[in-house]
């Protein structure tokens, strides 16, 4: 009799610390899955920046979405009449120069011989820009052009 | 005259701050009984006051420099012009960053101004150690206001004109956003000189909790109110139709928010049931330090955003030095005392304090999620030199995973009582809710093609929350009304009564609820089904937009006190409706630069905004601006939009009422807290029995 009421008790316990594992293993899972995806979102949305200079020797990967800086050239914006299509020449402090195709409304720091930031693609040497940033400051340089202001 | 002045007088706060915080903790340290501090607290406490009555003189001096338009200082030189409104001119006192560092201070004073005066609970002890380290915060800050960012400079010779306020920050909400957000900001350093006095005392139980609760919500309320103003601003502002652009600076803001949220409901937990205490005061530092961390990522010129005034590198070393000297002798301490503190009690799975736990886990695991996007570009710069961001996708496809499953916990847990619960009962009121919003949500599954699994398990969640939370404030209620009526009690069967004995913290919880719940539809709404377009008009031209059609009338001239420009005319109408709106975006140019500013249009409404910005024109050859050009415009329909920003302002609201619960201010001193610690554990000991009468009612 009292064997089994032993017995009984030792299951149940063993019943509990079963299901205290099974919460304890399914919340660790969670947790790492969770961390898994943040990672994995991270490395698929870290952009990195590039001089055109170094877009020109080949160092920028073509097959992911990349961050261009540089100055506009003067006198290198071309607008096609009654379209959204733009074009212009970004230049670096060595005259490298890429030329970016956009198309959409440009923000209201983009101006020749200032500074910008674009976001995009090269494409058979041609830099296709999703967006052109416009967050800074107007006394903002992107970085290693301050020689040039 | 003046600016010396304010700068006298701020040099003299910080040696009262100093030496009288310093004199305080030391005595307070060095004696072991409580009897004889009564004169200290007393005159402690009027030291706090007249320190905040000395800084807003001065932050009253520089405001006067700006008002008359002193350019011989050379904050005003910088930051304002003879020609802006009066009301600009005020705000551009914190419009730059030595001001709104004044500002910060002058808030941080204010702060310890309030708690000398409603600290009545505290034991002369332990409120000697608050206001002290409050004024020794205090000191630090001014120590580098004067040092480093000395808002009273003068420059020799005055310039004629001042270079007059960065455009983007003349609007309206940017003359209350900073001074909210502020607010928030160091509102969070009342909850860490609470918990590192306590840490010093080696004593932290639910009475402590208590004390701190109101403060977190007070500072969470401010917090919440200050980003919605920020990203109210950006929408209306920088002109092309973002709200949240995951910028280093929004998300320095942000992650306070997610620490203070934390610490609100383990706060919670603490009071209510003692338990999770050193996970309490942890968060309670943790908070305060993402605060400074703001600070330092906004004002250390590493960002660069229209908030980064600061390029001087010294200023961000100090604010860094400051940092790591706060925070990092809180945790020392931390280390050193939580031992003695202990865990506090435990818990079973299911019971409210568990879903508060779950808040806690959710808020951790988003606050990480957005240090690691916002620092890690920062900090593999410095290693590697190498320029880098993390873009919004990772933040939209991160936060929203771990963010949803918290809509749905928190709909739950008004259902859950204390100590220990059976889910099922639970579960039994959000039946209806849930069977509500998947119904809605199928309907848009069907009806909108753009509805992604994603979006209609938020608008699940976004109903379920609403209805579940309402539905559990009204079982409330006719339980107690229930109860009433079993008792023969009329004063308590009237709903005035019962909506009084829920108490504020109560009501205010639902209502924080509840604005999430309107707030996570408004995202949900906007960011699935709005319809943005980049198009090219010419004048008289017709572009639908969604059900609407926008017809392009021309474009005139406008001129402002300090600006001139164009605006465009526009004609917007609905679909089967003959009410023709004007909606009028222009385009500025200020005097301070020759940079255009786009001004948007914005037509609010109940079920979505209306969003016009004039671009460019598309060609302007040997003619110049024509009748016949065309113009280059955004125009973009955002569903729910409004719902966003009242939501938020629900959740601030939520967050202000429940400061004035009466349970917080309900205790005296120590020697009766022997007595409120017995008499608490009566009343919870008869809510217990009351919640388990319930649970068996409700099963």
């Amino acid at each position: 009799m009292l064997n089994k009421m032993e017995l009984s008790k030792t299951m149940l316990l063993n019943k509990i610390r079963y299901k205290r594992l099974f919460w304890v293993l399914s919340l660790i899972s969670v947790i790492f899955f969770t961390i898994f995806a943040v990672i994995k979102a991270f490395e698929e949305n870290l952009v990195f920046f590039y001089t055109t200079s170094q877009i020109l020797e080949g160092s920028a990967p073509t097959n992911r979405p990349i961050r261009l800086g540089g100055m506009v050239q003067n006198g290198s914006i071309v607008r096609v009449k009654d379209s959204l299509a733009i074009s212009f020449k970004v230049v670096d402090e060595k005259n490298s120069v890429v030329v970016v195709n956009y198309t959409g409304v440009v923000p209201d720091l983009f101006k020749e011989g200032k500074g910008v930031v674009a976001q995009g693609k090269i494409e058979n040497g041609v830099f296709k820009s999703t967006e052109i940033l416009a967050k800074h400051d107007e006394d903002y340089m992107p970085p290693k052009l301050g020689v040039l202001n | 005259m003046l600016a010396e002045l304010g700068q006298i007088l701020l040099a003299f706060t910080l040696i009262i701050s100093l030496f009288y915080g310093t004199r305080a903790l030391y005595m307070v340290s060095r004696s072991s009984d409580d009897i004889h501090f009564s004169a200290l607290r007393k005159s402690l406490s009027q030291t706090a006051i007249l320190v905040n009555l000395i800084i807003f003189s001065s932050f009253f001096l520089l405001m006067n420099l700006f008002a008359v338009s002193d350019f011989s200082v050379l904050l005003v030189a910088q930051n304002s012009n003879a020609l802006l409104p009066l009301p600009y001119k005020l705000a551009a006192t914190w419009g730059s960053h030595e001001g709104s560092f004044l500002l910060w201070i002058l808030m941080l004073s204010a702060w310890t101004t309030l708690v000398s005066i409603f600290s009545k609970p505290l034991t002369d002890k332990f409120q000697i150690r608050v206001v002290s380290i409050l004024l020794l915060l205090q000191a630090v800050f001014l120590v580098y206001l004067i040092f480093t960012s000395n808002p009273f400079e003068r420059v020799f010779p005055p310039p004629a004109a001042g270079r007059d306020l960065n455009p983007l920050l003349q609007d309206p909400f940017m003359i209350i956003h900073p001074p909210m957000l502020y607010m928030g900001y160091v509102g969070f350093s009342v909850c860490f000189a609470l918990a590192v006095a306590a840490l010093l005392e080696g004593k932290i139980d639910s009475v402590w909790a208590r004390w701190c609760r109101p403060w977190a919500n007070a500072a969470w309320a401010f917090l919440t109110m200050g980003i919605l103003l920020g990203s109210w601003w950006a929408y209306r502002e920088l002109g092309w139709g973002g709200w949240w652009f995951w910028d280093p600076v929004e998300n320095a803001s942000l992650m306070p928010w997610f620490a203070g949220t934390a610490l609100m409901h383990s706060l919670a937990v603490t009071d209510k049931r003692n338990a999770l205490k050193s996970w309490t005061v942890l968060l309670a530092i943790i908070a305060f330090a993402f605060s400074l961390l703001g600070t330092f990522l906004v004002r250390s010129g590493i960002l660069t955003s229209v908030h980064s005034f600061a390029s001087d590198p010294t200023r961000g070393v100090f604010i860094l030095v400051i940092l790591t000297l706060i925070v990092g002798s809180a945790l020392v301490l931390y280390g050193v005392k939580t031992k003695n503190l202990g865990m506090g009690d435990n818990f079973t799975p299911v019971s409210r304090e568990s879903l508060l736990l779950v808040n806690n886990i959710i808020m951790a695991g988003s606050l990480a999620a957005v240090m690691l996007g916002t620092l890690y570009p920062l900090i593999a710069e410095v290693i590697t030199g190498r320029k880098m961001s993390v873009g919004p996708p990772y933040f939209n496809s991160v936060i929203s995973p771990i963010l949803l499953p918290a809509v749905f916990f928190m709909a739950i847990a008004p259902w859950v009582i204390w100590k220990k619960s059976t889910l099922f009962p639970a579960l039994k009121g959000l039946v209806l809710p849930v069977f509500i919003s998947v119904v809605v949500a199928v309907f848009f599954i069907f009806y909108q093609k753009q509805t992604s699994f994603g979006s209609a398990l938020g608008m699940i969640g976004a109903i379920t929350l609403f209805l579940g939370t309402l539905f559990s404030a009204f079982q409330r209620l006719q339980q107690l009304k229930k109860r009433a009526l079993e008792n023969a009690n009329h004063k308590t069967i009237m709903l005035f009564h019962r909506i009084k004995i829920l108490g504020a913290a109560y009501w205010g919880m639902i209502l924080a609820h509840i604005g999430i719940a309107i707030f996570t539809a408004g995202v949900v709404f906007v960011m699935t089904y709005q319809i943005e377009k980049d198009i090219v008009l010419k004048p008289n031209q017709i572009e639908t937009i969604g059900d609407h059609n926008l017809t392009f009338v021309g474009i005139r001239p406008i001129s402002g006190p300090n600006f001139s420009g164009v605006e465009g005319i526009f004609e917007l109408t609905k679909n089967q409706s003959n009410t023709i709106h004007l909606l009028n975006p222009q385009k500025r140019k200020y005097i301070r630069s020759d940079d255009p500013m786009t001004e948007a249009s914005i037509l609010y409404g109940f079920f979505g905004d209306f969003y016009v910005s004039l671009g460019e024109p598309t060609s302007l050859g040997t003619e110049g601006l024509t009748p016949e050009t065309s113009w280059t415009i955004r125009a973009s329909y955002k569903p729910l939009m409004g719902w966003v920003w009242v939501g938020c302002f629900l959740m601030a609201l939520g967050g202000g009422l429940a400061i004035f619960d009466k349970r917080y201010f309900k205790q005296k001193n120590t020697h009766e807290r022997k007595f409120v610690d017995q008499s608490a554990s009566i009343t919870n000991a008869k809510k217990l029995i009351e919640n388990t009468s319930q649970t068996k009612a409700a099963g």
